[in-house]
């Protein structure tokens, strides 16, 4: 039978990303700017983890995985400041700037790649992060320790209080004397920071190396987490949890007799198929935040 | 001698293409009731968000309790202890009463916590001493409108304003939410507060006020002291010119009933009744005037009427035939036509041209369209051009000119004439003359009573008590989704009808001491 | 004084005019990509030694015309042509479609199956194969139209989540047919492939072929439809202003549906001409070929239109087959992603651009105040 137990680290591995990268677009939508470049601030995360990570290793030892962790995060929340500029300070189409992101952070990381490593994705390291107890990578405590405290932030602080207001109705919060471009800018730097914290933790423990596939559709998946999540942090919690889950069945599958026989690419498909349909059955439009997306112009009524 | 809470001396403030205010003065006394007055457009609004901090005055001077300010954002102005009660209410839908409140200043446990505990002993008392009754716990999407501005006014009270800015605050309350307003405002001067009312009421004016200042086109016209002034001289001052309050209309000659509504019931967005079992006839040669406030149903039951929301259970007829199934265009041709409430939002596409917005219901039939789908742009625009020569539409660049660059008044007239150009037999009609300058709103008026002499079956949802009186042959008063009463125009008085919007049934009309 | 008012005519002329701004965006990418090439120490020359080659046939290292270059850069553009469509003609009616990735795959499949399996008459086979890659397109564009409009799900994650169920889905399909192996099918029958000996011939044995015709066709007919036919016209109103559109008669719901499936269908085309055209067998993809993320930045370059979205299809099929010859030149090929990337961000901005130039413009003048912020 499926030791289901056994693969509680596998699924793990998985859902950490997405949970850290959803949570991160959870605090830029309900601060009202809707942020679909979360894949593309994933791939420079992570590219920027497996390049600093290589190159530290041979001189720090095992350790560097924290200072890469840390790298990756920086780099990401770089990237996001151009999102931030464009839809906030010149009101550009936030779709459009954030598919803008996307486009370049295919192209930036492979050039690099190819600057550095003379090659299409960075070159192996050694070890990436070494899992814990009971085979679970730090990754999971990450997760949880960011969800946490941003739950705590967002429900408990006066600062949580003027963010959502700011994702709801911002000339209410405007007329307070709130400064909505300042909360903004530090909710979609904070995405960015999170969703490269996220990328780094994928490349450190799924894979040796970053390449153009280390990523594959993780972000668009943590946007479809937020909405199914209804953009509250339990919720989140719960749809990663789930989407994780189908992530890591085309790792499970090869080790389960049964489903060896079926094509890897019906597990691949999964995650996707199962995303598509928890859209249909949940559309949850109606949970999201009243202003998210809206360009917000100062002194209109 | 009493001193001036607050002066504004040569204020001038522009927008892309319009003067707002140009050299406008204001002065007011401490602890007066003040009324700012003047028509949609004046610059009321400009010259109190300038007060307020929320825009920047291009030239001139503010002067709080004579010493002079700079108010560069509404963290100033509440600084300085002016408070304003928007006209849009500014407040977030799914927060309670006291996080609404407190948003901004919020006081903090001793480790940096929200605390919501003082804040809601702190909004209580305060309710309790200035007569505005709340829950500080409601949500704000749950409560009443008359009930979320008194939330608004808590809001300034809770950051100690002493002067106070109410922007058009009667614009969505019953009748007697309005005198409770008159008495709110009076228990606000007797506590010491001042107060600038921003209105285009007469009557509110005369209730409450003291002195009033008129604004027109964005200057400065005159101060009046309103006991001594009559509502005919103010309302001159406001307009330029003797306003006529009434419109001269021949009587109804009602006809056929061309519209037929029978016990129907519509869901409103949030799933809950929007209409309840209403019944209502319309025929042709009458103006039928729905009354009511904003959100009892009318928005639901015209998208019944129009198809733009399905209709849960009853029937609709036209011409004797039920069109509750019927989608938006066949109803167009079975003859409805409808004036929208938001010209931007149904009415026209902004970034399209007048001749496309002329053909917007008829693009795909002939002379328009070939039968293989190929636009005649010659004929359209042709079209275009009888129907700017008839209804005098101010449109410089001709046919080709986009919507977005006209005034709200020709707008407006761009979608009465393409309504009326398909003759409908049914003409659906919601508020009208919003947001426009006396000018059009004469112009839209006697066009309507047009369309009834010549045959139409008209169906006008306003909320404007004045006109609906003045316009309509028959009223119906409709409160929380139902008609509460349907009368002919001069049956019952504006009294009778504001009861009977609060939700009082009153079966014939009697007569009150006034 | 004549300097000024030349700055001025500039100004005003990025203002109103989308097709400036356009160049502007493109001329700022490169720009961009230059001083990137000149961070890392290479040297830029080679960059534009190799578009110049690739676009006239000249080369300037050997000194000599090879009109072979010109021919691939037209083949090459196709797919970028046609995918830029895809992505304008749903911007017109409201809709952002970024599926046009899954719905080029979509087409390759169906294209490449019925190239091996379907019946071996001339001209009618390859004609039967791009009509099922179009409408295999046109299935997977209307899936997204229909959910957005039956079930309000957001187009832009419901369209990424089909490219990643064809690009799976469609290996799985190839691979069953009869002697696949793991990157390859069979080969083509002669009958099924686009290939033509005057285009050949006429560019010295580049890959141009027979599709360049239908790009044309859709070209065109992109124009036709959205201008002049009153299908165009619900379209166009209900991309500006969904809820007056309603409120007019015009079947919102089944624009939606329509306008995705008709998208969809250019991009299908794409991925038919690509896999007939280019290649003489079928592949079992590994990875996406970029068309369809591509052409989102020539529909933005373009500006929606059908002038427009040919011209930038032109650039980035230039930018795309100076790759090679870049290489060579010691300029990693990655440039030509970036300047895409750099490109749509700044069309994004595009908005903030004209704010700029009106507050510079105001400031000259000196009268008129921009608003105080």
């Amino acid at each position: 039978m499926i030791n289901i137990l056994g693969k509680v680290p596998t699924i793990l591995m998985l859902v950490s990303p997405i949970l850290i990268t959803a949570t991160g677009g959870m605090i830029c939508e309900r601060s009202g700017v809707v942020n679909i470049a979360l894949e593309g601030l994933m791939i420079f995360g992570a590219f920027a983890a497996a390049t600093a990570h290589f190159f530290l290793e041979p001189v720090i030892g095992p350790n560097s995985v924290w200072i890469a962790l840390l790298v990756g995060a920086c780099f990401g929340m770089l990237f996001s400041l151009i999102h931030a500029f464009a839809a906030i300070s010149l009101n550009a189409d936030q779709t459009v700037s954030g598919t803008g992101i996307n486009l370049l952070a295919n192209g930036v990381t492979i050039f690099l790649a190819q600057i550095l490593f003379k090659q299409d994705r960075t070159k192996q390291f050694m070890l990436g992060m070494m899992p814990g107890p009971g085979g679970i990578y730090p990754t999971a405590y990450i997760a949880l320790a960011v969800i946490a405290v941003v739950w705590f932030v967002l429900y408990k602080r006066p600062y949580g209080l003027r963010l959502r207001s700011c994702g709801e109705n911002p000339q209410a919060a405007a007329s307070v004397g709130i400064n909505v471009t300042s909360i903004r800018y530090v909710a979609v730097l904070a995405s960015g920071f999170l969703a490269g914290l996220a990328g780094s933790c994928l490349v450190l423990t799924t894979n040796t190396q970053f390449n153009s596939t280390t990523v594959n559709g993780h972000g668009f998946i943590a946007l479809a987490v937020v909405s199914f999540g209804r953009w509250k942090p339990l919720g989140i919690a719960g749809a990663s949890l789930l989407f994780g889950t189908a992530l890591a069945f085309s790792i499970i599958a090869s080790d389960v007799t049964i489903l060896r026989q079926f094509p890897t690419e019906m597990f691949n498909i999964m995650p996707y198929a199962i995303t598509l349909l928890t859209l249909v059955i949940f559309s949850g439009k109606n949970y999201a935040p009243l202003a998210a997306g809206k360009p917000y112009e100062k002194g209109a009524s | 001698m009493q001193e001036n809470a607050i002066e504004m001396i040569g204020i001038t403030k522009t927008f892309p293409g319009v003067v707002a205010n140009d050299n406008v003065n204001l002065s007011v006394r401490d602890n007066e009731v003040h009324a700012l007055l003047g028509e949609n457009g004046a610059g009321k609004s400009t010259l109190m968000s300038i007060l307020f901090g929320s825009y920047d005055a291009d030239s001139g001077i503010i002067k709080i309790r004579g010493k002079e300010v700079r108010i560069k954002n509404p963290n100033d102005a509440t600084a300085l202890g002016i408070g304003m009660v928007h006209q849009h209410f500014k407040l977030v839908h799914n927060y309670t009463v006291t996080e609404n409140i407190v948003l901004g200043i919020e006081s903090r446990t001793r480790l940096g916590m929200l605390d919501l505990k003082s804040a809601e002993r702190r909004v209580a008392e305060l309710s309790a001493k200035y007569g505005l009754m709340v829950n500080p716990r409601d949500r704000i999407e749950d409560i009443s409108v008359g009930m979320q501005q008194r939330v608004e006014i808590l809001k300034t009270l809770y950051r100690n304003a002493d002067i106070l800015i109410l922007d058009e605050p009667s614009a969505v309350l019953t009748p007697q939410e309005i005198d409770e307003l008159m008495d709110i405002i009076r228990r606000l001067k007797q506590e010491g507060k001042t107060i600038i009312l921003i209105t285009h009421k007469l009557r509110e004016i005369k209730a409450v006020a003291e002195r009033c200042t008129v604004l027109r086109r964005g200057k400065y016209i005159d101060t009046v002291d309103v006991a001594s002034a009559t509502e005919e001289q103010m309302a001159e001052l406001m307009v330029g010119r003797a306003v006529k309050f009434e419109i001269d209309k021949a009587p109804a000659k009602p006809g056929d009933v061309r519209l037929s509504i029978r016990d129907l019931s519509v869901l409103n967005s949030r799933g809950t009744a929007g209409v309840k079992n209403l019944s209502l006839d319309v025929r042709s040669g009458e103006i039928v005037g729905i009354a009511g406030i904003d959100g009892n149903g009318q928005t639901e039951l015209i998208y019944a009427i129009t198809g733009l929301a399905p209709a849960q259970s009853g029937s609709i007829l036209v011409n004797g035939a039920d069109i509750c199934k019927m989608t938006v265009k066949q109803r167009i041709e079975a003859g409805i036509g409808h004036i929208p409430e938001d010209r931007h939002k149904h009415g026209l596409i902004l970034d399209f041209s007048i001749a496309e917005n002329a053909v917007l219901k008829d693009y795909d039939k002939e002379p328009y369209s070939s039968r293989l789908g190929v636009l005649d742009f010659q004929k359209i625009n042709d079209r275009a051009r009888d129907l700017i020569d008839q209804y005098d539409i101010r449109a410089g660049e001709g046919p080709v000119m986009k919507a977005r660059n006209m005034s709200g008044g020709n707008q407006q007239k761009v979608i009465i004439a393409r309504e009326i150009g398909l003759s409908p037999d049914v003409l659906v009609v919601a508020q009208p003359t919003r947001g426009l300058d006396v000018g059009a709103i004469e112009y839209i008026r006697k066009r309507i009573v047009e369309e009834r002499d010549k045959g139409r079956a008209v169906l006008l949802v306003s909320f404007e008590l004045d006109e609906i009186m003045n316009l309509c042959d028959r009223i119906a008063i409709i409160s929380k989704g139902e008609i509460v009463g349907t009368f002919d125009a001069g049956e019952v008085d504006e009294h009778q009808i504001g009861l009977m919007m609060a939700g009082m049934r009153l079966d014939a009309p009697k007569e009150t001491e006034r | 004084m004549t300097g000024k008012g030349h700055k001025r005519g500039i100004r005003e002329l990025l203002l109103s005019s989308d097709g400036a701004l356009s160049v502007m965006v493109v001329l700022l990418g490169f720009l961009c990509g230059t001083i990137l090439i000149l961070c890392v120490g290479r040297n830029p020359l080679g960059l534009y030694k190799a578009v110049i080659q690739v676009l006239t046939g000249w080369s300037i290292k050997l000194g000599r015309w090879d009109i072979r270059y010109v021919g691939e850069w037209l083949a090459q553009s196709m797919p970028f042509i046609l995918c830029g469509l895809s992505m304008a003609f749903a911007a017109r009616t409201g809709l952002f479609n970024i599926g046009g990735e899954g719905q080029y795959v979509v087409g390759i499949t169906v294209a490449q199956v019925f190239a091996i399996l379907g019946p071996q008459v001339p001209v009618l086979h390859w004609v039967l194969a791009l009509t099922l890659a179009i409408l295999a397109g046109a299935v997977w564009g209307g899936i997204v139209g229909w959910l957005k409009a039956r079930f309000e799900v957001s187009e832009v994650v419901a369209t990424i989540m089909l490219n990643y169920i064809a690009l799976y889905g469609s290996r799985i399909l190839i691979m069953r047919i009869p002697g696949t192996n793991t990157y390859k099918t069979p080969d083509f029958p002669k009958t099924a492939l686009l290939g033509s000996d005057f285009l050949s011939q006429l560019t010295n044995g580049s890959l141009l072929n027979l599709g360049m015709i239908f790009v044309i066709i859709s070209v065109v007919a992109y124009w036709f439809i959205i201008e002049k036919t009153r299908m165009g016209f619900g379209l166009r109103a209900t991309g500006f202003n969904k809820e007056a559109a309603r409120c007019s008669g015009i079947p919102v719901m089944r624009s939606v549906v329509l306008s995705m499936a008709i998208a969809g269908a250019f991009a299908g085309l794409a991925g038919g001409i690509v896999s007939l055209g280019s290649f003489k067998y079928g592949r079992v993809l590994a990875s996406n070929d970029g068309y369809g993320f591509t052409g989102i930045a020539v529909a933005l370059v373009g500006n929606n239109t059908a002038v427009g979205t040919l011209l930038a299809g032109l650039l980035f099929g230039m930018l795309s087959s100076a790759q090679g010859l870049m290489q060579s030149n010691g300029i990693p090929k990655e440039i030509t992603f970036i300047i895409q990337g750099l490109v749509v961000i700044f069309i994004a901005i595009r908005t903030g651009f004209r704010m700029f130039f009106k507050y510079t413009m105001k400031a000259k003048n000196g009268g008129e105040v921009a608003r105080n912020d």
